[in-house]
C-alpha cells in the first residue's frame, strides 16, 4: 500500500539551518547536511533543503551544502529557494538533488515549470504555494490567496486555481504551506489542503502548523494530504519520523515501517 | 566494473553515487563497444520512455541485446525497467528490448470506482517476493521502496515482486541474468541499498 510521506525540512540561511515563526523570528538549528542525514536516519522518507539566503554569498554556499547533504543520503532529496531558472535548477541537481522546489519564479514566470520538466522530468519538480486565507470573504478557503516574496507579498492569484495551472504546466508535486498556521504547532490548514488535494491529481504535501501527531492524522484524513511537511517538530526534539511514524500506525495511517 | 549507460535521462549522478558508495567500480559510458565487452551493466532511468530512443539511434540496444545474450548481467532501473518490455504507451513508435513480453501501460484514471492519483509518488511495499531472487536476496514481503511513475509493466512470469497500486504491477523483473527495478533503489534508503548491493556482489 502507498503510504503517507513524512517529510522533514531544513531551512536554511547562509549556509545554516534556522526556522521561523508565521515566516519572521529565527533560531539557529544546525548544519544542514549534518541535519539532513540525521533526519534520514530517523525515519523521514523524504528531505526538503528551503534555501532563505538573501545573499550572493550564501547561494555559492548553498551548492555546497546541497553537496555535502547529498553525498550519503539515499531518500528523496528537494532542494528550493532561489531558483529563478533551469540553469539554476541544473546546478542544484548538479550538487545532487533529486527535484526542486520552485515559489516567487513560477508566480513570476509559469513557463519555468515547463522547461525544468522538460529537462529533468516532471516528477522532479514541485511547484510551492505560500497561502492564507481570505479573511472576509464568504469561501475564505475557495479566496485563498497565494503570496510570494517569503511570504511577503500576495499576488492577487486563488491558491486553488494556482495549483490546477502548476499541474497543467508540468509540475509533479505541489508543496501547500499555510501562512496563517506556520510555525504555530496548532495544527495544519485541513481545509484548504483538501481543497487542493481534490483539485489536483499530482500528490499534494502540506506544511504550515504541525505540533503533534494528531495533527499528522487529521491532514492525512480530514486534509487529503499524500505527504506532510515538518520542521520545528523535529529540530528541538519534540519528535523524530520514527516515533511520529508509530503514532501514526497506531492511528490506522499507513506509513513506511520499519524505516 | 560496472558499465552504467549514460543516455541524458536524470538519476544517472544518484545511481553511480550510490553503486560507488558500495565500493563498485563503474564506468559511465555511450558506446556500443563497452557494452559489448561488459561483465555488468546498468541502465537507470526517470521520465519519459521516448528518451530511450536514444539508445536505437547510438546502437545500444543490439549491443545489451547481444551482451546479455553472452551472460552479462543486466540492471535496468525505472524507465530502465520498463525498457526491458515490448514498449510502453507513452511512446509506441519507440521499441523496447523485448526481452520480456508485454507493453508498459499508464495507471487508470479509476480503480474500484475511486479516483486514482498520477502519478504514483512514494513509498510503497513489495510483495510476492520471489525466493529464488538474486536481486531481492534478504529482502521480505512488505519491504518499502521509493517510486515516483505514471507507467507501469504488467505481471509476467518473469515477475519476482510486485507493488500495488491501482492493482498489481511489476515491482521487480528478474529471468537468469536479465533484472530490471521500477523503484529507486538509490533513494529507497535500506531496502534499495541492499537491493544494488546483492547486484554488485552478483
Amino acid at each position: 500500500m502507498l503510504t503517507k510521506r513524512i517529510i522533514a525540512c531544513l531551512d536554511v540561511r547562509d549556509g545554516r539551518v534556522v526556522k521561523g515563526v508565521q515566516f519572521v523570528d529565527i533560531v539557529d538549528a544546525g548544519d544542514p547536511a549534518e541535519l539532513a542525514h540525521r533526519h534520514a536516519a530517523a525515519g523521514a522518507d523524504e528531505i526538503v533543503l528551503l534555501d532563505i539566503t538573501a545573499t550572493h554569498e550564501g547561494r555559492g554556499t548553498l551548492l555546497d551544502t546541497v553537496k555535502r547533504a547529498a553525498a550519503e543520503l539515499f531518500v528523496p532529496f528537494t532542494v528550493g529557494g532561489g531558483i529563478r531558472s533551469a540553469e539554476d535548477a541544473a546546478a542544484v541537481f548538479d550538487a545532487g538533488a533529486d527535484k526542486v522546489s520552485i515559489n516567487s519564479s513560477a508566480i513570476a514566470r509559469p513557463e519555468l515549470i515547463g522547461e525544468i520538466g522538460r529537462s529533468f522530468g516532471a516528477q522532479a519538480v514541485i511547484v510551492a504555494i505560500d497561502a492564507r486565507q481570505a479573511v472576509g470573504s464568504a469561501d475564505p478557503v475557495g479566496d485563498a490567496e497565494v503570496y510570494v516574496a517569503g511570504g511577503r507579498k500576495p499576488t492577487g492569484r486563488k491558491v486553488v486555481e494556482w495549483a490546477r495551472e502548476a499541474e497543467g504546466r508540468g509540475a509533479g508535486e505541489i508543496l501547500l504551506t499555510s501562512m496563517d498556521t506556520d510555525g504555530m504547532r496548532s495544527g495544519f490548514d485541513c481545509e484548504l489542503t483538501a481543497r487542493v488535494s481534490e483539485a489536483v491529481q499530482i500528490p499534494v504535501i502540506a506544511s504550515g502548523g504541525a505540533g503533534s501527531a494528531a495533527h499528522f492524522v487529521d491532514v492525512f484524513g480530514r486534509g487529503k494530504a499524500d505527504a506532510a511537511l515538518a520542521a520545528s517538530i523535529f529540530h528541538f526534539g519534540v519528535t523524530d519520523s520514527r516515533e511520529l511514524k508509530r503514532e501514526l500506525r497506531r492511528a490506522g495511517v499507513s506509513v513506511r515501517l520499519p524505516c | 566494473m560496472i558499465q552504467v549507460i549514460d543516455y541524458k535521462a536524470g538519476n544517472l549522478t544518484s545511481v553511480l553515487k550510490a553503486l560507488r558508495y558500495l565500493g563498485a567500480e563503474t564506468h559511465v559510458t555511450q558506446s556500443p563497444e563497452d557494452i559489448r565487452g561488459a561483465s555488468k551493466i546498468v541502465l537507470p532511468g526517470v521520465g519519459h520512455f521516448q528518451a530511450t530512443q536514444l539508445l536505437g539511434d547510438f546502437g545500444l540496444t543490439e549491443a545489451v541485446r547481444e551482451s546479455v545474450a553472452k551472460g552479462a548481467w543486466f540492471l535496468g532501473i525505472c524507465v530502465g525497467l520498463q525498457w526491458l518490455f515490448e514498449g510502453s504507451t507513452e511512446a509506441p513508435s519507440t521499441a523496447g528490448l523485448e526481452h520480456f513480453a508485454g507493453m508498459c501501460e499508464r495507471f487508470p484514471a479509476l480503480y474500484n470506482g475511486a479516483e486514482l492519483k498520477s502519478p504514483h509518488v512514494g513509498w510503497n511495499s513489495l510483495e510476492g517476493v520471489r525466493a529464488d531472487s538474486k536481486l531481492l536476496r534478504g529482502i521480505d514481503d512488505g519491504g518499502f521502496v521509493y517510486y515516483t511513475h505514471s507507467w507501469r509493466a504488467p505481471v509476467s512470469e518473469a515477475t519476482a515482486a510486485t507493488t500495488n497500486y491501482g492493482g498489481a504491477f511489476t515491482a521487480v523483473v528478474e529471468r537468469e541474468n536479465v533484472m530490471g527495478v521500477q523503484f529507486h533503489p538509490e533513494k529507497s534508503a535500506a531496502v534499495g541499498m541492499r537491493v544494488l548491493k546483492n547486484f554488485v556482489e552478483l
